[in-house]
């Protein structure tokens, strides 16, 4: 590493503007503070569920309580008498729709029940308590149907699907695995679980909306906790069979999604076809026990990994073989083994996913869908061939650095896995690591540590903005754009600030309303790039051209890039200790050290950076979810029993650290995305740590004391 | 939510009368799990007595040196009293393990005794639950067993108590104070609570109508030391995996003279180890004497497929925590943090 390549710290740069209102130089990567921030301390930010259009009406869906089968009766009689019922929608009286692309979306159109937890009906009336108990007292009959919800890795439903989640291929090969397997030096062969896992936003999914015909027919206004207003708004005009211009979508503060609010949800379309049927807006707000079985979770996956390697350490074999489910209402592939196509230089590789769709409800997209999950068994995988070799696991992920991609042989746009591995070891004081497990012992506590890569892709899509000059001086800018608690508004001001050449006040910044121009969703951690783009283009367009406004698209700039491997990497360092009394697994030190491109702004890039890592501390030692086999439904389905992490696991010592890089091949704003990336590889980070402190390899997520304490525990006499 | 009516108690006696005036009545003191329940459906009550403002919120010494807490004294208070702290640091720390600042807060001596189990399936009234909803079956047993019991269970029941507090006093041989329709009577915490046997609708001994007016604790034994351990998945704001409370002291010879062991997170109700303390009563406190008793005690444990490993966790939380105490070592704290 150069000198002059010192790591922004944890504040990075500050800059308030020069004395004379010009721009500060440093207008973009200032920690400037969120711009809505008092906004959501005072409580003014409002929030889907708190617009309450004047004789609003609320929504209760009723979620199915068998696990497959058909509804054979409905009897609202009850629910309907009680005072101030408006209606009990169900498939017998729902407004039809069009047929979805998403058959999540599909609510009451037919009789049949594909999972535990499936809405079948909705309470509507004049409060909330009473749909609640309208909701309740609604009775349904259903023919029962023999439910599957266990996957194993033996399940006769498995196959191979043509693509996984985001595209990507099913399966890949390169080389003869089996033949360098057979003739490595050093193997690892093991298998991996994970549990299924769930998003839980802190708020839940809520929309209020309001039909209206007029003259010029029918207008449909839904405020909806989403991260992407513009894919809502053409979902509802595409049901409800209207005009993408007689639909708006307002998302204008969201509070946390992490994947499950990507996808237009069934709430929002419940609330559309209650306001048509009764006239009146309608407000549904999902309960939290209602959120894991509607509105997505990860799946589970059961992972193999193969690994082999030369007497140096230089890998010949990459295999990754992943197990997983999907519902039965559409395939939803989890894409665990895509990191491994990217990470390690392998003289021959095979990835592959099987999937089996059971009567579960759909999973979907959580926290670095594929990434989180395939870079923990990769990840873990790495850490046990290099105890094999005898090998500090930096060392032999710094001697399997890769020239290209190695499944698809294009260069990297930037990759600097080296420094960030380097970088951490340094700030982490590695160096004085001994690597002998189960050795440090503190009174009761083990301790250990661990370090694992990290990687998630620098995804792009197309976006449209609009700038605007006033006469005062100050720029408007407009834009699609969702701020789901990220900082995006934050940023995207900043972004426009310094194309414009002036100080961040004097930007006016309108997002989260699909009446502004066209924007893709706050998804993949490619939000800030994407979006970040056209407020550039547009505020640069609009300096140079002399006019008062500038609209653009990047459509045709997005097409006409380069063919680079765009992503950004990261390395991850924590010291746990276990308690050989309890078997509790708890965080000492916690590091990570990202290199993701240009970072926009220092205080924000921070918290989601630690926030990320926060995530993959609860995937590694407290969050699962369990499905009960004989109801078919999760278990876990609130905050009380699904374990995010408390503020109390969070370790004192807890750093994120980011290397200056300067990639020519992203956009003109430069940042590769950084939402997701701080998750991927925690979790592998502290099971190479766990082994570190105990000598004992878990491989079974997460690390809680059932497991873990089992061989530290005093056996019986 | 089902209506109901709502009514502010002034004395303890008219709460009484009230419930007994109202069928379908329940006391309403700081309502963290009540109404959980009553958003759930769990609870279906016509008509709430909110007690929380009742005389009931003090702690007071006893005469003969122990501690008499009204009902109504909030977890967070209690476990910061500082008689409690110096004579009592048990029960503290069972107060500061469970839940989380903000429910402590509102939390109640009485209430946190009264709440109710945290089973998912006597949460959720789509599946049967015969505590709930008696006769309609155990979806437990069959079901994830993880956090169920190992003591004490039924066929009918396998759900375990939630209360940390409740272990803590169970083992300090404090008494409950109740007033009813027929007077007043007092009851042993150990025994408060019940198992579940044919009829796990009933979590206490409680008789229809009656309050808890006031919680006794007796005064430390001489020389006693105390202390909580509690084990869980994450460092705050969870439920117990297990948990273990240990009052000990010893006689100049180093024997025991007096020991309580009890245990969190097992059984329908903390379960008092009276086997174990049997065996360590007047004999010497070694490492070998405390496995031997401990291990007497969970003889009678029948874990369910998923839970094994609560027999062994309570088996080295008990036999650690006995001799760390006997060293003057353990302040049962949970381990420190880096």
């Amino acid at each position: 590493m150069n000198d002059h390549e010192v790591p922004a710290g944890p504040e990075g740069p500050q800059g308030p503007g020069g004395p004379d209102g010009s721009a500060p130089l440093t207008v973009l990567g200032a920690g400037v503070p969120r711009l809505e921030g008092w906004d959501k301390t005072e409580g003014s930010a409002r929030y889907a569920a708190e617009w309450t259009p004047p004789g609003c009406a609320y929504g209760r869906p009723v979620p199915a309580t068998v696990a497959r089968g058909r509804i054979t009766g409905i009897d609202a009689t009850d629910a309907l008498a009680m005072e101030g019922a408006l209606a009990v929608l169900t498939h017998e009286n729902a407004p039809r729709i069009t047929e979805p692309d998403d058959a999540t979306l599909d609510v009451l159109q037919d009789e049949w029940v594909p999972h535990r937890g499936w809405h079948v009906a909705l309470a509507v009336a004049e409060t909330p308590e009473t749909a609640q108990a309208m909701a309740e007292a609604v009775r349904i009959e259903y023919a029962e149907e023999p439910h599957d919800v266990r996957i194993h890795d033996d399940h006769p439903g498995l196959y191979q699907p043509d693509e996984a989640n985001g595209g990507a291929a099913g399966a890949t090969s390169r080389g003869d695995v089996e033949s360098e397997l057979a003739a490595a030096h050093h193997t690892v062969d093991v298998l991996y679980a994970i549990p299924p896992l769930h998003n839980h936003p802190m708020e839940p999914h809520a929309a209020t909306a309001e039909w209206t015909e007029g003259p010029e027919g029918a207008r449909l206004v839904a405020h909806d906790s989403s991260q992407g207003a513009t894919p809502v708004r053409d979902t509802l005009a595409a049901l409800f069979s209207l005009d993408t211009a007689r639909v708006t979508v307002v998302s204008e503060h969201v509070g946390g999604g992490f994947g499950n609010k990507g996808t237009p949800r069934p709430h929002v379309v419940l609330a559309a076809m209650a306001s048509r049927h009764t006239g009146r807006p309608v407000k549904v707000v999902l309960p939290r026990r209602h959120l894991p079985f509607v509105t997505g979770h990860r799946a589970p996956t059961l992972q193999r990994v193969r690994l082999g390697a030369d007497a140096e350490g230089r890998l010949t074999a990459v295999d990754h073989d992943v197990v997983t489910h999907t519902s039965t209402v559409k395939e939803f592939v989890e894409q665990a083994a895509v990191p491994a196509r990217t990470m390690y230089a392998s003289t021959a590789s095979r990835t592959r996913h099987r999937v089996a769709a059971l009567d579960v409800p759909t999973p979907s997209w959580m926290r670095a869908p594929g990434e989180a999950p395939g870079m923990y068994a990769l990840e873990a995988a790495m850490d046990e061939l290099a105890v094999e070799l005898g090998m500090d696991p930096i060392e032999l992920r710094l001697r399997n650095e890769p020239d290209v991609e190695p499944q698809t042989g294009k260069p990297f746009s930037s990759r600097r896995l080296a420094d960030c591995l380097r970088e951490g070891a340094r700030l982490f004081g590695w160096a004085d690591r001994d690597p002998r497990p189960g050795v440090r012992r503190s009174g009761d506590l083990l301790i250990g540590t661990g370090v694992a890569a990290s990687t998630y892709p620098a995804l792009l899509a197309p976006s449209t903005a609009t700038a605007e000059a006033r006469d005062d001086g100050t720029f408007h800018v407009r834009i699609n754009a969702t701020d789901i608690g990220t900082g995006a508004r934050t940023v995207l001001a900043q972004v426009a600030a310094e194309a414009l050449g002036v100080g961040p006040q004097a930007v006016r910044i309108d997002i989260g309303n699909s009446d502004l121009p066209d924007a893709p969703l706050a998804g993949g951690s490619s939000g800030t790039a994407s979006w970040g783009w056209a407020v550039h283009a547009a505020c640069t367009e609009l300096r140079t051209s002399g006019s008062s406004v500038a609209t653009v698209d990047t459509t045709a700039d997005v097409q006409a890039r380069e063919d680079y491997a765009r992503h950004a990497f990261g390395a991850v360092f924590a010291e746990v200790q276990a308690d050989t009394v309890t078997g509790e697994v708890r965080t000492r030190r916690l590091l990570g050290v990202f290199a993701a491109g240009r970072i926009l702004n220092a205080r924000l890039a921070r918290s989601q950076f630690l926030g990320g890592m926060t995530m993959g501390l609860g995937m590694a030692l407290t969050e699962h979810s369990s499905i009960d086999r004989a109801t078919g439904g999760f278990v876990e389905t609130d905050l009380a029993s699904y374990h995010v992490p408390s503020c109390a696991d969070v370790p004192e010592q807890f750093e994120a650290h980011w290397l200056a890089e300067e990639d020519p091949h992203l956009t003109p704003v430069g940042g590769k995305g950084i939402g997701e990336i701080g998750i991927v590889g925690t979790a592998a980070a502290f099971t190479n740590a766990l082994h570190h402190a105990t000598g004992v390899r878990h491989r079974t997520l997460p690390h809680t004391p059932d497991r873990v304490g089992a061989d530290l525990r005093v056996p019986a006499r | 939510m089902k209506p109901f009516t709502y009514e502010r108690a002034a004395t303890p006696e008219q709460a009484v009368s009230s419930y007994a005036a109202r069928p379908g009545a329940r006391y309403l003191a700081g309502g963290t799990n009540l109404v959980d329940l009553m958003k759930l459906g769990v609870e279906r009550p016509e008509h709430l007595i909110d007690v929380s403002g009742l005389p009931l919120d003090r702690v007071e010494h006893t005469v003969d040196g122990g501690l008499r807490v009204g009902a109504a004294v909030r977890n967070s208070d209690l476990a910061a009293h500082p008689a409690v702290r110096r004579d009592h640091p048990v029960l503290s720390q069972a107060l500061l393990a469970g839940a989380s600042g903000q429910l402590r807060n509102a939390a109640t001596t009485g209430g946190n005794l009264l709440q109710r189990t945290r089973c998912p399936y006597f949460q959720d009234t789509s599946v049967p639950c015969n505590k709930r909803e008696p006769g309609s079956g155990c979806s437990a047993l069959h079901g994830s067993h993880r956090d169920m019991a190992v003591l004490g269970h039924s066929d009918d029941c396998v759900a375990t108590h939630p209360s940390d507090m409740a272990v803590a006093l169970a083992a300090l041989d404090a008494e409950v104070e109740l007033l009813g329709p027929e007077g007043r009577r007092t009851v042993p915490a150990a025994d408060f609570h019940r198992l579940p046997g044919d009829d796990p609708h009933q979590d206490t001994v409680l008789r229809p109508g009656e309050l808890i007016v006031s919680v006794t604790v007796p005064p430390p034994p001489a020389g006693a030391r105390s202390a909580y351990r509690k084990a869980r998945e994450r460092a705050s704001y969870a439920f117990a995996l297990a948990s273990v409370a240990v009052v000990l002291a010893r006689a100049q010879d180093g024997t025991v003279r007096h020991v309580a062991l009890a245990f969190g997170g097992l059984a329908h109700r903390p379960w008092r180890a009276r086997t174990a303390e049997e065996l360590l009563t007047g004999a010497p406190l070694t490492t070998e004497a405390c496995s031997r008793a401990v291990e007497a005690e969970l003889a009678a444990a029948r874990p369910l497929s998923g839970n094994a490993f609560k027999v062994s966790l309570a088996r080295s939380l008990a036999v650690h925590m006995l001799t760390a105490l006997a060293e003057g070592g353990a302040d049962g704290t949970s381990p420190q943090r880096a």
